[in-house]
């Protein structure tokens, strides 16, 4: 069993576009560049009091965030890579697989298990952002599965929160296979009249939002989250042209189509339980 | 014959080439000069011998670069090899119609077949017009659209696979390029039909997956499959895309046809003719079609409905982990 209380720093630390300011008691908001109070910020499920920006959160934050206190009963928390490619490139993948795992406590990315959202049963999966950029491996392709499995066969409905990378490049063909294993698993779940609640935040990206992030039931997305197939640098390097302002954001996915709602950190417990009635579930 | 694009590992082929050409087109090789012959067969049997060596021999990144080969067969240079009356079927009812995957019926052998693939394009207007083989939203929704009327007429589907992925651009964001992929994926696993995947060049991550969902999943020798181009992979783990970097990263990525059956993605490494597929297409061709026929035997002996559950397990399966302790499935 692992325990929900560690508290990370990570968004502050490694985080790409958060923050420069030395780790203390302040911070600058890179959305308004106001200073604010970190303890506040933190006590406000990491968004800026002043201008609503949404911080990343690191996969047991957003349990915090998502279940009710201390309904989340983890499982399959113990399953282990087993590098299959014995993949090294500057580094050795098993040292940074260990870097991850002392800087997180976690054994790989993704928690899974039962919990409770406003009293309502769910399975709920959270892609760790915190550990490896919350890339899919065979670990993380595997806790999703048998959480829809899981689901599955216990009629639950099913919220897999994704904050990802995309899939692990050091598990090569292996990882991309993961994408095709949680989307059939997704099929039979699917078959059989579950509801799946995928929720898309900061920054889900590549095999991630090309497999299970995008075949929510229900798809909503946290506030100017970056959801996207191909990374914005990317896009821009094969069309050489400017991309138009908050391309690839959660505004810009609804406004396309691709997506439900855009929900507030805040709302978020609400807008899933209120699914979960309307679902019947 | 000298092949007119060399690779540069190929580079003693060329040389052996020259020396043949100069012996051949020498003024005084009309005339009776009946030594030169023996030396012409000499340096013959070395060009064939040279080959051998360096395509049994390749390097995971040399692989990639037959794969990417400018003369290697396209998916619709196999069609004209291996299907009978093809019929090509446009467009995905919903946005367009993208060249760069190609649907249509065929007979292949003695049965009538739906196609799928990729196509890379072969002059430069085509390329274009294809993106090189990276397909758009309503590429991979026209497949899928295609095969859900496989599966109706009970037809066996045959998907070839050759993209370096899809197509990274603004209108294929906003079209919902993650979403078509993940429904082909997601939808293709429940088709009760039987569903065949042969990867004749390049295996691009999502994009290549997104037709390659099968119940049987063959690779070319020299092709590859991986999760990400070596030259995306070097860029960023070793900070910087170069010859060197990604020789490395293809071969840490593992992502020849030897390596990807050693991992259980593919079933099947098709053999390809020396020197490669570009070499003697009509060979190669020859070689998918006999596995296609054989294969077709035994699935559509099959009932259709049994083909689905054997299909998720077959994924269920890729990617093992360590379970130290017994899990809590309580």
């Amino acid at each position: 069993m692992t325990q929900i209380s560690t508290t990370s720093r990570w968004s502050e630390t490694t985080g790409a576009a958060t923050t420069r300011v030395p780790e203390g008691l302040w911070l600058r908001c890179p959305a308004c560049a106001g200073m604010i109070y970190r303890k506040q910020m933190e006590a406000n499920q990491r968004v800026c009091p002043d201008c609503e920006h949404h911080f990343r959160v690191s996969g047991t934050e957003r349990v915090q965030y998502l279940a009710d206190e201390g309904s989340f009963e983890p499982m399959w928390a113990e399953l282990t890579c087993v590098d299959p490619l014995k993949f090294v490139d500057l580094k050795a993948y098993k040292d940074r697989l260990a870097a991850e795992q002392a800087k997180t406590g976690q054994i790989e990315g993704a928690l899974t298990g039962r919990a409770f959202i406003k009293g309502r049963a769910v399975m709920l999966g959270v892609l760790d952002l915190s550990f490896f950029m919350g890339t899919l491996s065979s670990v993380v392709g595997e806790k999703l599965t048998r959480a829809i499995e899981y689901a599955t066969e216990h009629d639950l409905p099913l919220v897999i929160v994704s904050g990802s990378g995309g899939a692990r490049m050091q598990e090569s063909t292996l990882s991309l296979m993961q994408m095709a294993k949680t989307s059939a698993a997704l099929a039979r779940f699917d078959q059989a009249g579950g509801l799946f609640v995928s929720v898309l935040t900061d920054p889900t990206t590549g095999g991630v939002t090309a497999s299970f992030a995008m075949l929510g039931d229900l798809i909503i997305a946290e506030p100017k989250a970056l959801v996207g197939f191909a990374g914005p640098r990317v896009i821009q390097q094969t069309i050489r042209q400017e991309l138009p302002e908050g391309f690839q954001r959660s505004e810009f996915l609804l406004k396309s189509g691709i997506i439900d709602r855009v929900v507030h950190r805040h709302q978020l417990r609400n807008e899933i339980a209120r699914f979960i009635d309307y679902a019947g579930k | 014959m000298a092949i007119p694009y060399t690779l540069e590992f190929e580079k003693p082929l060329a040389e052996i080439d020259a020396a043949l050409d100069a012996l051949e087109r020498d003024p005084a090789a009309g005339e009776a000069t009946p030594d030169r012959a023996p030396a012409i067969a000499e340096l013959k049997k070395t060009q064939r011998d040279t080959l051998k060596k360096i395509y049994n021999n390749l390097t995971p990144w040399e692989t990639v670069r037959v794969a990417r080969h400018p003369d290697r067969p396209l998916f619709r240079d196999y069609i004209r090899r291996i299907v009978k009356d093809f019929v090509e079927l446009h467009g995905d009812r919903r946005f367009g119609d993208d060249p760069a995957i190609v649907t249509g019926f065929g007979r292949i052998g003695s049965h009538k077949c739906l196609l799928v693939g990729h196509h890379k394009g072969k002059d430069t207007n085509e390329k274009l017009a294809c993106h090189f083989g990276c397909a758009h939203p309503e590429g991979y929704r026209k497949a899928m659209l295609k095969m859900r009327l496989a599966e109706k007429y009970s037809l066996p589907i045959v998907t070839f696979v050759d993209t370096p992925g899809a197509y990274p651009g603004l209108g294929a964001e906003q079209r919902g390029q993650a979403e078509a992929i993940a429904v082909n994926m997601r939808d293709m696993s429940t088709l009760k039909t039987p569903i065949l995947s042969i990867v004749i060049g390049e295996g691009g991550s999502g994009g290549a997956l997104g037709i390659a969902v099968a119940d049987r999943v063959a690779m070319l020798e020299h092709a590859y499959y991986s999760v990400i181009s070596p030259e995306g992979c070097s860029a960023i783990l070793w900070k910087e895309a170069n010859p060197k970097n990604n020789a490395e990263a293809a071969t840490a990525l593992c992502l020849t046809a030897k390596d990807n059956k050693r991992f259980g993605i593919v079933d099947t490494i098709i053999k390809e003719p020396v020197g490669g597929a570009h070499r003697d297409p009509d060979k190669t061709a020859t070689s998918i079609e006999r596995w296609i026929v054989d294969q077709l035997a035994e699935l559509t002996r099959l009932k259709p409905e049994s083909l689905p559950p054997k299909r998720y397990e077959r994924f269920r399966a890729l990617g093992k982990v360590g379970e130290p302790r017994r899990s809590s499935t309580s």
